[in-house]
């Protein structure tokens, strides 16, 4: 790694005479990924608005994204790649369908507030 | 053929409670009631006069009618024997019975429950018919428990009055406690003779339990024996019973409260037939008595101060029930006084004749009682005997031979037991001992005497006042009340609990009852008088007379010690089968064997002793008589001292000591504590702790879609969380 960033940073700026020895290590990307999920999950039970939990699904969705990217890339598997991929594309389509969802139930109740959908409560 | 005797009245009963209760006509029911009583007397009858039938022969008639339980050793049938003394009662008990019966159908016409009120008789006559024939204990215990059950029917028979449910519940309690004794005395015979049967049958395979005690040795005289567990305990056990049943102290407090009932149930049950099962079974255990002499003490000294505890309290009562309540205690006291002292002979005379001239009494008082509308208290009523002469004829018949006058039948039975206590001479009972039973006995005469003739004198002689307005205690009120005699009005009622008679009572004239009611009370009458000549006595009749329920009842009851000179062995001759050189002999009329033994039983100076105390309880009698006579002719409203009026405030002592503390500990303890705390704690607790579990639940169904998202997360983590642990757990494991 180090050498492949030393060849980088030596090719785009050579004239520098010194490098950048810092070493990512893959558990720096998997604690981000961590501190975003937890972020959105978080969100997810404590926003009231409807559309602020779609962000935080997305969040959660996105950092799950880049614990397969960092797992791929440091492992060289190509096959996290490509689950990205289709975790992006459910992503998508989910977020349709919910923010359909979402106009469908206020056109009724003119709130997005999710406390208030509880008419199945005892 | 015995099971028809016990099985007519049980016929009868259920027809009366299926069929009668529809039809509801009183015709029928009496007829129904009476004639089953009538087939048992018949039969009764016939097996006992028959020419080989038991007062002929002392073999016994059995008859078995099935095998009811056969557990390992223990065998219990349902068989029935009659021997001399079974007979003997049942003829009658069937008899009194019959006439009760008859009596009753008069008595309480128009009453609307008539066909319970018959049911339960006859159902009571097969209790007691089969306690009389039965040939084990534990049978004869089916039968004591249902003379107990009927007593309760038949005392609480007026639903409407709470006393008298109040009443019947006594005396089913009390009744309880001396069956707890008698249902140990029961496994007590089986633990020491290992059979329950009286009869030893070979078919069956049964030895005989009394057989089988008469031959182990007799007991000491010592008072620790009482608890050893042998013949001693038994007899103790089995008194407790007869003390409940038959109304001893202390356990006599539910008989003067079981006159609430209606009277012919007073007659029957209370007087001639229910009381005397406790001397019945005490008699035909005589074999198990006579070797425990501590328990013969015990019964001795207990029936003697019952005689005169309840004498001395019959004395001060104002209803004309109570007064015959209480005589029935103390008549019942001398009988067990003689089982004492081993008279057994004389003890069942005397229950005997006190069945026919007890319940002539009663009989005679439910007569007065109808007469008078249903006035019970003696100081209301006065100058009867021209309003009702019959009544009063057969009465006087009664009285005098409750008193003992000669030559009723009182006379002969009371004064065989004053003899056989005064020349007592068992190992428990020596002489002295025995003529200071017999002082108690003789004063009993004597209080006897008096009470009745006080009960006689304010009754038949004397100014009347039936229609004063007093307050007066009547128990029979409803009686009144569902005959349709007339309502009482509120307005004249005092601050006592009960409505008086209103002053226009003088409107009803005291009448004579219909004749089905005084036909039973002239036969009762022509009984009382002369059916003590039965048992004359060899010192009144030198022989000429022949005693002949001596000579029936000898063969088949224990002998009594007191007849044998110094220390042989008792004969054991009185149960089935018996020794084959009696078998056959006929009840009447003299072997040259007895009549050896007879001629030496009867020496000039028992003889002599035996007059001059018949002279004695004679003079008693006629001074009770006298006494009364003149002391309450003069003042018939005499009250006396409060203490005895109250009865000595036993039931009060009873209830302070005995129900109370039960009451409270009942309520506070069992059913607070216990009921309400425990268990209903514990229903209420798994509720709560239920409903508190499902309020944790709901919020997985709650509605509230923030929960489901944390819910969602909390599984999520658990399962994420499992996985992790076990992956980390075998990672490291390798």
């Amino acid at each position: 790694m180090t050498t492949k960033l030393f060849a980088n940073g030596l090719f785009l700026l050579q004239d520098f005479p010194t490098e950048l020895q810092i070493s990512v290590d893959l558990s720096w990307y998997l604690s981000l990924s961590a501190i975003l999920f937890t972020i959105g999950v978080v969100g997810v039970i404590i926003k009231r608005n409807a559309i602020a939990m779609f962000m935080c699904i997305e969040l959660m969705l996105n950092s799950v994204n880049l614990t397969f990217i960092s797992f791929s890339s440091f492992f060289r598997d190509v096959n996290g790649q490509l689950f990205v991929f289709i975790v992006m594309a459910v992503a998508a389509a989910e977020a349709a369908v919910g923010l359909g969802i979402i106009i469908s139930i206020f056109r009724n109740r003119e709130s997005i507030d999710v406390d208030d959908a509880s008419v199945l409560r005892g | 053929m015995l099971r028809y005797i016990i099985f007519a009245p049980l016929a009868g009963a259920l027809i009366n409670w299926l069929v009668g209760r529809r039809i509801r006509n009183e015709i029928f029911i009496g007829l129904v009631a009476c004639g089953s009583v009538a087939v048992s007397t018949a039969f009764s009858f016939y097996l006992a006069f028959k020419p080989d039938g038991v007062l002929h022969s002392t073999a016994p008639v059995l008859d078995h009618l099935f095998t009811w339980i056969s557990v390992g050793s223990f065998r219990a049938d349902f068989g029935l024997a009659m021997d001399r003394l079974s007979a003997i009662y049942a003829l009658f008990v069937t008899f009194v019975g019959l006439l009760i019966h008859i009596f009753a159908v008069g008595y309480m016409h128009g009453d609307s429950g008539y066909y319970r009120f018959f049911a339960y008789l006859n159902l009571f006559m097969f209790a007691m018919l089969t306690l009389v024939l039965a040939d084990n204990f534990l049978l004869m215990f089916v039968g004591w428990e249902g003379v107990g059950l009927c007593s309760y029917l038949l005392i609480g028979y007026y639903l409407d009055r709470k006393e008298a449910a109040e009443a019947a519940k006594k005396a089913f309690i009390v009744n309880r406690v001396g069956d707890w004794g008698f249902v140990l005395g029961i496994m007590l015979v089986f633990f020491l003779t290992g059979s329950v049967s009286f009869f030893a049958k070979e078919e069956q395979g049964v030895a005989s339990a009394l057989q089988t005690i008469a031959l182990m040795p007799a007991e000491t005289f010592a008072w620790q024996n009482i608890f050893a567990g042998g013949i001693t305990s038994l007899a103790v056990l089995l008194f407790i019973g007869a003390v409940g049943k038959s109304a001893q102290i202390p356990l006599y407090v539910w008989l003067p409260d079981a006159m609430a009932g209606p009277t012919p149930v007073s007659a029957l049950i209370h007087a001639a037939t229910m009381v005397t099962a406790g001397v019945y079974m005490i008699v035909r255990c005589g074999a198990i008595y006579t070797q425990a002499p501590t328990a013969m003490f015990i019964v001795a000294v207990i029936g003697a101060s019952t005689a005169l505890f309840a004498a001395t309290i019959g004395l001060a009562q104002n209803d004309i029930k109570k007064v015959l309540a209480y005589s029935t205690i103390s008549q019942l006291g001398y009988m067990f006084l003689a089982c004492g002292v081993g008279a057994y002979i004389a003890a069942i005379f005397h229950v005997m004749t006190h069945a026919f001239f007890k319940a002539l009494l009663f009989l005679g008082a439910g007569s007065v009682i109808h007469g008078t509308n249903h006035e019970q208290d003696l100081r209301r009523m006065g100058g009867l005997r021209k309003y009702m002469p019959v009544t009063f004829a057969t009465m006087i018949a009664g009285w005098l031979a409750i008193c003992g006058v000669p030559f009723f039948a009182g006379f002969f039975s009371k004064d065989e037991i004053l003899w056989k206590v005064w020349s007592a001479h068992t190992e428990a009972i020596t002489g002295d001992f025995g003529k200071v039973l017999w002082g108690i006995g003789a004063l009993t005469a004597l209080l006897t005497a008096v009470y009745m003739t006080r009960l006689m004198v304010m009754t038949f002689w004397g100014e009347e006042r039936f229609e004063e307005v007093e307050a007066g205690r009547q128990a029979d009120e409803a009686h009144a009340f569902d005959i349709g005699e007339k309502p009482h009005k509120p307005e004249s009622a005092t601050a006592g609990s009960r409505p008086h008679h209103e002053p226009d009572i003088t409107a009803h004239k005291p009448h004579e009852s219909p004749l089905v009611m005084t036909v039973p009370l002239v036969i009762l009458a022509i009984l009382s008088t002369a059916g003590g000549l039965v048992g004359v006595p060899y010192a009144l009749s030198g022989g000429a007379i022949e005693n002949y329920i001596e000579h029936a009842l000898e063969p088949v009851v224990h002998p009594q010690t007191s007849s044998q000179e110094g220390g042989t062995t008792p004969q054991i001759q009185f149960l089935s089968p018996p020794p084959l050189e009696i078998d056959g002999a006929p009840a009447v009329g003299h072997t040259p064997a007895e009549a050896a033994a007879a001629e030496t039983a009867h020496s000039p100076e028992e003889i002599y002793t035996e007059r001059v105390l018949m002279a004695v309880s004679v003079a008693l009698a006629l001074i009770g008589i006298a006494v009364g006579f003149v002391v309450f002719r003069r003042r018939p409203l005499l009250r006396f001292p409060r203490l005895l009026e109250e009865k000595y405030y036993v039931d009060e002592v009873y209830d302070a000591t005995i129900v109370r503390p039960i009451e409270a500990s009942s309520r506070e303890g069992l059913w607070k504590i216990f009921d309400l705390g425990v268990i209903d704690g514990l229903l209420h607790g798994i509720g709560r702790s239920i409903v508190q579990v499902g309020s944790v639940l709901r919020y997985l169904q709650i509605g509230f879609v923030r929960s489901y998202a944390a819910i969602i997360l909390l599984g999520a983590l658990a399962v994420i969380g499992y996985f992790a642990y076990v992956f980390v757990t075998s990672a490291l494991l390798q």
